[in-house]
C-alpha cells in the first residue's frame, strides 16, 4: 500500500527539478543578455543622480525593460508621481495581453498562487520564450525560466551603477542601444522562419513610425503608442494569417 | 529620497499589476480562434513596436544609431544569441562615433 505512494512522491520531485532544470537552461542566454541592458540602465541611472542601490532595487522591483527606462527617466526629470507611475502603466500594459496569452499556456493544475508568484517574472524576453515552448508549461519550467534573467538583470544593474563614472561618454552612448539589439536579437530568428511574424513585425513598425513621425500623432505618449500600434499589428496578423505564429 | 522611493514603489506597483490581473481573472481557456491568433502575435507586434523608430534615438546619434542598428540585424539575422548582438552593436556604435569627430 505504502510503495505506489512513495514512487509517485519521488516521481512528482523529479518531474519539478528536471522541469526547474531545463527553464534554467533556457533563461540562462536571456540572463546573459540581460547584463548588457541591466548594466546600461544602471550605469544611466546613476549617471542621471540616482544612488546605485536605488537603481537596482528599481531593477529588482519592476523587471521591466522599457518601462523602467521610460519611469526613470521621468523620476531623474523630476516629474510628478502621477506622470510616472501612469507612463510607466501604459508603456507596461502590452504585459496585459502577454499574460492572458501565457495563461493560456499554463498547465491547468497550478494554483493561484503559484500564478500570482509566476506573473512577476513575465518580461519580453520570458514570455517570449515560454511562448514558443511546444507543450504545457509548468509551475518549476517557468520558474526556472525566470530564476537566471532575474539575477542577472539585478547584478547587471548594480555593476553598471557602480561602474558609471570610470566609463568615456563616447561608450556610455554606446551603451544606449543595448536594449534594442536585444529586442532585435529576440525577433529576428522568428521572423526569418516565419512569413506571418514577418509582416506582423513589419506592420508594427512602419505603424510605429507613424505614430511617432506624422505631426497629427504627436501628442500620443509611448505607452499609448505601443499598445495602440500592438493592437493594431494583431489584427492584421489575425485577420490575414489566422493560424496564428505558430505556423508558417 | 522618500518621494523617490514611493515612484520607484508605484513603477513596481503599474508594472506588476497588468501582469498578474489576467492570472487572477481570466483562468479559463479562451476558446475563440480569431483572439488565440490575435495573442500569439503580441510578442512581436510589441518588440516591433518597441523598437522602431526609438532605435534611431537611443545613442544620441541618428549616424551612429543606424550602425547599431544594422550590426545588430545583420548578428541577429544569423541567429548569433542576444549577448553577442548586444556587445557587437555596443562596440559597433562605440568605434563609429571615433569615425565622426
Amino acid at each position: 500500500m505504502q510503495a505506489p505512494l512513495f514512487f509517485s512522491r519521488t516521481r512528482t520531485k523529479i518531474r519539478f527539478t528536471e522541469d526547474f532544470r531545463l527553464g534554467f537552461r533556457h533563461g540562462l542566454p536571456i540572463a546573459l543578455g540581460y547584463i548588457p541592458v541591466s548594466f546600461a540602465f544602471g550605469l544611466l541611472a546613476v549617471k542621471g543622480g540616482l544612488p546605485a542601490w536605488v537603481a537596482t532595487l528599481i531593477s529588482l522591483t519592476n523587471l521591466t525593460s522599457a518601462g523602467q527606462f521610460a519611469g526613470t527617466n521621468l523620476i531623474l526629470a523630476g516629474a510628478s508621481l502621477l506622470e510616472i507611475t501612469f507612463t510607466t502603466l501604459i508603456i507596461n500594459l502590452r504585459y496585459l495581453l502577454m499574460s492572458l496569452s501565457l495563461a493560456q499556456k499554463l498547465a491547468p493544475d497550478l494554483t493561484l498562487v503559484q500564478r500570482t508568484m509566476l506573473a512577476f517574472g513575465i518580461t519580453d524576453e520570458t514570455f517570449t520564450v515560454a511562448a514558443l515552448e511546444k507543450t504545457e508549461i509548468t509551475f518549476s519550467y517557468m520558474l526556472g525560466l525566470i530564476v537566471g534573467p532575474y539575477v542577472g538583470w539585478g547584478t547587471g544593474t548594480l555593476l553598471g551603477g557602480i561602474v558609471c563614472t570610470l566609463l568615456p561618454p563616447t561608450l556610455q552612448n554606446a551603451l544606449g542601444i543595448t536594449l534594442y539589439a536585444m529586442f532585435i536579437a529576440l525577433v529576428l530568428p522568428p521572423a526569418k522562419k516565419s512569413r506571418s511574424i514577418l509582416l506582423v513585425v513589419a506592420v508594427a513598425a512602419l505603424v510605429s513610425s507613424i505614430l511617432t513621425w506624422l505631426p497629427v500623432f504627436r501628442f500620443l505618449s509611448a505607452g499609448w503608442r505601443i499598445t495602440i500600434v500592438t493592437i493594431i499589428a494583431c489584427l492584421f496578423g489575425a485577420k490575414f494569417f489566422p493560424n496564428g505564429s505558430h505556423q508558417q | 529620497m522618500g518621494r523617490i522611493l514611493l515612484a520607484v514603489f508605484l513603477m513596481a506597483l503599474v508594472s506588476y499589476l497588468p501582469r498578474v490581473l489576467p492570472m487572477i481573472f481570466l483562468r479559463k481557456r479562451i476558446q475563440s480562434p480569431f483572439f488565440q491568433s490575435f495573442l500569439s502575435y503580441v510578442p512581436y507586434a510589441v518588440l516591433g513596436a518597441m523598437t522602431f523608430p526609438a532605435i534611431l534615438y537611443a545613442t544620441g546619434d541618428t549616424a551612429s544609431a543606424l550602425v547599431g542598428l544594422s550590426v545588430a540585424l545583420l548578428l541577429a539575422f544569423y541567429e548569433k544569441g542576444l549577448m553577442t548582438v548586444a556587445i557587437c552593436a555596443v562596440l559597433a556604435v562605440y568605434v563609429f562615433q571615433f569615425f565622426t569627430l
